[in-house]
């Protein structure tokens, strides 16, 4: 039985104590010791960005980080994205323009893309699509997503 | 299997007394975006992980003599939201811009991507054309050493067990200098160098090329810096004659692999070709930054 680490951390506003291995990536923890399924595993190697989160501010792929390293970190995840009954504007765009197939893809990509939006509210196409290159979608072809960020930004801007 | 063991010490020396006296692998934690991939594909099998980002003194990016220290635990993101580093070492951001996705640099470090040891990493031959020195910290000695010289083969570096890199020192510009890198890949993001070249060159009042560095990636088992690329440059005004000699050269000092990524051929006239644009970007960086 090998040791396991006491850590505290606090995802989306609530604070968390949990026990986990060193092995085991903050993605592993989410999922299966705080249940908060909505993050997804894609590859576990960094490259698709299903697993996309905030960590301290910074959008992180949560299978490249252990959970050892997050002792005491902010942490944002797809659950915090909705307030109560109301859709973030990324979400109902999403919806509404069909920014989204199967949705494997889509809980990393609005982080990511929320991500974006705080840091520049009005990105051109170009940015958007630079900025989400590390998030893959299989179903989309892409352009649905940059329309429904589009129009997310332009309503969150008040345009 | 072993049990796998993490520290995350609060100091330098805490730190290489773990690596030097560790008996099974050790392996330092910064980005973890090479060491986390490689335990996930069972590449390695590490039995202590020693996380150096709790060292506040390799989180920090410091004016230094003109030039700029880099903490190794300074994250991509960090260098690109500096901007001073930005402006004046724009060829060193080129590369660390092109390590993998918003997400990975978040994470990523420079002293990662050296140490990881691939021919291929995008921010090491700028550093190399930077002429950036590693400040590396072992359990005995302090020792300054050029980039250039830390790479050996795919994989493997020169430091030594219990020996971790603290910073780089990026030295002060003259005037009339640029420094750019460019790669290149199959697509525009996500993808690894098949070619990649850096080029920092000093223009005098006229216009005239007085001193430059060339680092060629991806092209041989570690990063080429060619002093014949640099010789065609010097005493130039960096015009076509020069351009041309430069690409020659570069073509010239390629000792590539064939893989799926790119054929001898092809690697060894890419490089003459991404020479040439790298040399006339740096010369467009040159003249702007006064």
């Amino acid at each position: 039985m090998s040791k396991k680490h006491h850590l505290a951390m606090n995802v989306n506003g609530d604070d968390y104590e949990f026990l986990c291995e060193t092995h085991q990536s903050l993605l592993d923890v989410l999922r299966d010791e705080l249940m908060l399924t909505g993050t997804k595993e894609g590859c576990a190697t960094g490259d698709c960005g299903a697993c996309s989160v905030t960590l301290d501010g910074r959008l992180a792929c949560s299978c490249l980080v252990l959970a050892v390293e997050c002792e005491g970190a902010k942490i944002g995840t797809i659950e915090g994205m909705a307030r109560g009954d109301v859709l973030h504007p990324l979400q109902r765009n999403f919806l509404e323009l069909n920014g989204l197939q199967c949705g494997i893809c889509t809980p990393g990509i609005l982080i990511a893309a929320r991500s974006l939006l705080e840091r520049n509210p009005d990105p051109s196409e170009t940015e958007i699509r630079y900025w989400l290159a590390g998030n893959l979608c299989r179903c989309t072809g892409y352009d649905k997503i940059i329309r429904s960020v589009q129009a997310a930004a332009k309503e969150m801007r008040g345009a | 299997m072993s049990e796998l063991r993490y520290e995350a010490p609060a100091s330098l020396k805490a730190a290489a007394a773990l690596l030097a006296k560790e008996k099974g692998l050790a392996k330092i934690l910064a980005g973890g975006t090479d060491v986390i991939v490689q335990m996930e594909t069972d590449l390695i099998e590490p039995e202590l992980l020693v996380d150096i980002k709790k060292i506040a003194v390799l989180r920090k990016i410091t004016a230094e003599k003109g030039g700029f220290r880099i903490g190794a635990a300074v994250s991509g993101m960090e260098m690109m939201e500096h901007a001073a580093l930005c402006k004046s070492w724009p060829g060193v951001l080129d590369g660390v811009k092109l390590i993998g996705s918003i997400q990975v640099k978040a994470r990523a470090t420079v002293a990662g991507n050296l140490c990881n040891g691939s021919p291929a990493a995008d921010s090491v031959p700028p550093m190399i054309t930077a002429g950036a020195v590693a400040r590396i910290v072992g359990p005995k000695k302090t020792r300054e050493v050029p980039v250039e010289e830390i790479p050996l083969s795919p994989g493997k570096t020169n430091l030594a067990k219990g020996e971790i890199i603290e910073s780089f020192f990026l030295p002060k510009r003259p005037k009339n200098s640029g420094d750019a890198y460019e790669r290149f890949t199959p697509r525009t993001e996500m993808d690894i160098a098949v070619v990649g070249v850096a080029i920092n060159l000093t223009l005098d009042a006229d216009g005239v090329c007085t001193a430059a560095r060339v680092c060629l990636g991806a092209v041989a088992p570690t990063v080429i810096v060619s002093k014949e690329c640099a010789a065609a440059l010097v005493g130039t005004k960096v015009d076509q004659a020069a351009l041309d000699k430069l690409a020659a050269a570069a073509s010239a000092a390629c000792r590539p692999i064939d893989d799926k990524r790119g054929t001898i051929e092809f690697r060894t006239k890419v490089a003459g070709v991404l020479a040439r644009r790298v040399a006339v970007k740096a010369l467009e960086r040159a003249r702007r930054i006064a």
